[in-house]
């Protein structure tokens, strides 16, 4: 039966995200925007909130039930409302954790699940992006070559966050370039492991709080049992895109409130800005697109919560939901007009940060 | 409990609805466009079992069960079926679903005000909804036409354009106002029976699409009802008489959207099969520089028509729910209207020749889509209402 009412549990999740986002997010959102750093204390108080606890097993250390992509999709999108480049850095531990939950063997989880259900905040990572034009998913030119029982990795990725802090990423290769999703697997790197170079921060046109790094691998050498055995990469690929989704369609809610109050405050010709038609159908505009972008992405958690393939409908969602997001964040600097551009207003930062939805890959998962 | 899943009995009503159209409706399309005015009597021994498939007629969950649902979540009703069912029947054809003998816009009106008494008497008959003057369309609130009491009678004087069934129905209802001197909140609606003295069919029109549908002038002439015909309050009352007669497009909107869906559904069906045949079928797992253009484009109207769907089942769930949808049946009739166009048009225009050809129905569906983003209020009056809301403004702020 279709309905589309949140349930006490995600209700909960909402409430406690949304309070998070605006007393710990956007209080310094943007001072931690311009110094391009994190303080280790907000970390700290996002670990409070108990995510990873409550995604993990009671047997790896957790009190989780069960793992629901959706309930995840609500949170992503709530922390994303209060500022992105935080949002990514609280959910990065999870770019470890759920790919291990998921797909990793006994042995893997029982190592690596329980440290992150310790007091303090631990970050873990995953590499999947490369620094090429129009980068694909699906054809990564970072390799693994078998050797024995290892692997030996080679390549480049880009775009890995708090790669820096985390002391184990995942790294998609693949054993035959050109062999498509088929053809990657997936391991638990070791960052001090041989062979492995963590490069200079990046600097991006947005998302300047969050440290994002380059990875490079020569002949870094992976024992087997460090490849996640049960990967099923569509499956991964289409849950990141779902709370990428989820997080665009929070930057730009985040837009639109901010945009509603702002077009009913500023004034010209002695009437509020919103009382225009021009204005009021662009903020109708996004109302309207946010919501469907909303739904077309709960319904992709929820298939993927049912078990079912959401390759198709975390690809639309995702495509949907970047699009919106940016048209969403564009649409706001223009309501603000000058003003928009100046950095006294999150707008622009928005504007900045929503553009990489189109590109990303990877970089948040819930 | 957000679920996505299809309740059994929706499945069944789309299956059923599906295949019909698709045996009865899709044969007999093109032969109704071309002989527009000519009545399709081919529906007539289809429109009953439909109307039984979508529910048995409006009433069901309507008025009475209205009052008792309080914001439930889990209630399969009415509209969660008729969206579905609307959906289905415009993939058939729009213009012959509007001409099925019996389901006119005014039942929507019945259903949802009319007393048991007047339930009684209308219920059943075939009811066309006038309320464009050669005036006004999407001011509703600037109706001319008038009722005037007089003994047990009104009397209606006022000429109504862009009637929908106006001259297959039974029996119209029309907005016509009390006194004008006060505003909207004089407007009320009237049950006006065919053959009424004083009321006529005076043209039909020649139209773009749904040319299947008629679409009637009606001129009243010191046309006198019985008083009891008067639906909803008979006073006036300025503090939200035209809240009533408002209301009832707050289940018809989602209707429309489910209109819009359905034609650009079957546009894209149409297209998709069409490039499938060629060797060209979207792939969801390429980069977007390996993608085609026509690709993007089929992702992007797949992507589009997903979203209004999930927004017109969203809009009928809340009506069944006891969840005011005002702000949700406006904001998916927007969408539905304006994409739903733009995906049919797109379609046209990928596949070129065959798009244009009257040989097919692609064409057709183009011509036939743009009322769908008209009726039931504009794209333009639907971005009001939303904007209204999210502003929490009033007539006064926005208009």
């Amino acid at each position: 039966m279709s309905t589309f009412s949140l349930d006490e549990d995600q209700r909960q999740i909402q409430e406690s995200m949304r309070r998070f986002a605006a007393d710990k997010m956007r209080p310094i959102a943007r001072d931690c925007e311009e110094k391009a750093a994190i303080p280790d204390e907000f970390l700290t108080d996002s670990w409070a909130l108990g995510i990873a606890p409550n995604m993990i097993p009671e047997q790896f250390g957790g009190y989780a039930s069960a793992h629901s992509v959706l309930n995840n999709a609500i949170m992503a999108e709530e922390l994303a409302y209060g500022d992105l480049a935080l949002a990514a850095a609280v959910m990065a531990p999870y770019l470890f954790v759920l790919p291990i939950l998921e797909m990793g063997s006994e042995a893997q989880k029982e190592k690596y699940l329980p440290t992150f259900c310790g007091d303090t905040y631990t970050a873990g990572s995953l590499a999947v992006m490369e620094h090429a034009v129009g980068f694909d998913v699906n054809n990564i030119k970072t390799t693994a070559k078998k050797k024995g029982k290892s692997y030996i990795i080679n390549g480049g990725k880009c775009l890995v966050p708090l790669a820096n802090k985390a002391p184990y990423f995942i790294v998609a290769a693949t054993t035959a370039v050109g062999g498509g999703a088929a053809a990657i697997e997936a391991f638990i790197v070791n960052k001090s492991a041989k062979g492995v170079t963590i490069g200079e921060k990046e600097k991006q046109m947005g998302l300047n709080a969050l440290d994002t790094f380059s990875v490079d691998f020569k002949d870094c050498e992976v024992a087997g049992e460090n490849r996640l055995a049960g990967l099923d990469y569509n499956r991964l690929i289409a849950c990141s895109r779902i709370a990428l989704a989820s997080s665009a369609v929070g930057v730009a809610a985040a837009a639109r409130d901010y945009c509603i109050n702002y077009a009913k405050e500023r004034v010209t010709f002695g009437q509020p800005i919103a009382t225009r038609q021009t204005i009021a159908f662009m903020l109708a505009d996004m109302a309207i697109e946010i919501d469907g972008a909303r739904l077309l992405n709960w319904k992709a958690a929820w298939t993927a919560d049912q078990g079912d393939n959401p390759l198709r409908l975390g690809y639309l969602a995702k495509v949907y939901a970047a699009e919106q997001s940016f048209k969403a964040a564009d649409y706001g600097i223009s309501i603000l007009g000058g003003h928009g551009l100046i950095r006294e207003h999150p707008v622009e930062m928005w504007f900045r940060n929503a553009r990489a939805f189109a590109m990303l890959e990877g970089l948040i998962m819930a | 409990m957000i679920s996505f899943e299809t309740p059994e009995m929706v499945d069944q009503v789309r299956n059923m609805l599906h295949g019909m159209v698709n045996n009865i409706v899709r044969p007999i399309a093109r032969y109704y466009d071309d002989h527009e005015h000519e009545r399709a009597k081919e529906l007539d021994a289809f429109a009953p079992i439909m109307q039984a498939g979508m529910g048995g007629g409006g009433r069901k969950g309507a008025k009475k069960e209205k009052k008792e649902i309080k914001a439930t979540d889990d209630r399969i009703g009415a509209n969660a079926i008729s969206v579905a069912g609307a959906e289905e029947m415009a993939w058939g054809d729009v213009g012959l679903m509007l001409a099925m003998p019996g389901g006119g816009l005014g039942n929507a009106a019945v259903d949802a005000v009319a007393t048991d008494e007047q339930y009684e008497r209308f219920g059943k008959k075939y009811c066309a909804m006038a309320i464009t003057e050669p005036g006004c369309g999407s001011d509703a609130s600037a109706v001319t036409a008038t009722a005037v009491l007089d003994g047990d009678e009104y009397i209606i004087n006022g000429e109504k354009i862009f009637v929908t069934d106006g001259e297959r129905c039974e029996a119209v209802v029309v907005w016509a106002t009390l006194d004008k001197s006060k505003g909207r909140a004089a407007i009320k609606s009237f049950v006006v029976e065919k053959g009424t003295p004083g009321f006529r069919v005076e043209k039909l029109e020649h139209k773009c699409g749904i040319r299947a549908s008629d679409t009637a002038t009606l001129v009243f002439e010191d046309c006198r009802i019985p008083k009891t015909n008067i639906l909803g309050d008979p006073e006036i009352r300025p503090e939200g008489g035209f809240k009533g007669v408002m209301a009832t497009f707050d289940a018809t909107r989602p209707l429309v959207a489910a209109m819009a869906l359905g034609c650009a559904q079957a546009a894209f069906d149409f297209t998709k099969e069409t490039l499938a045949k060629e060797g060209i079928i979207p792939r969801y797992d390429r980069g977007t520089l390996e993608l085609t253009a026509v690709e993007r484009d089929l992702l992007w109207m797949e992507a589009q028509l997903e979203v209004i769907r999930l927004m017109v089942i969203r809009a009928g769930w809340m009506a069944d729910n006891g969840r005011p949808n005002n702000l949700e049946a406006s904001m998916v009739k927007a969408k539905a209207g304006k994409y739903g166009n733009l995906i049919v048009q797109k379609c046209v225009e990928i596949l070129g020749p065959i798009g244009y050809s009257r040989e097919y129905l692609l064409e057709k569906w183009m011509r036939d889509n743009k009322v769908n983003d008209i009726y039931e209020g504009t794209q333009q009056i639907q971005m009001i209402v939303v904007a209204r809301r999210i502003l929490d403004y009033g007539r006064d702020m926005l208009s």
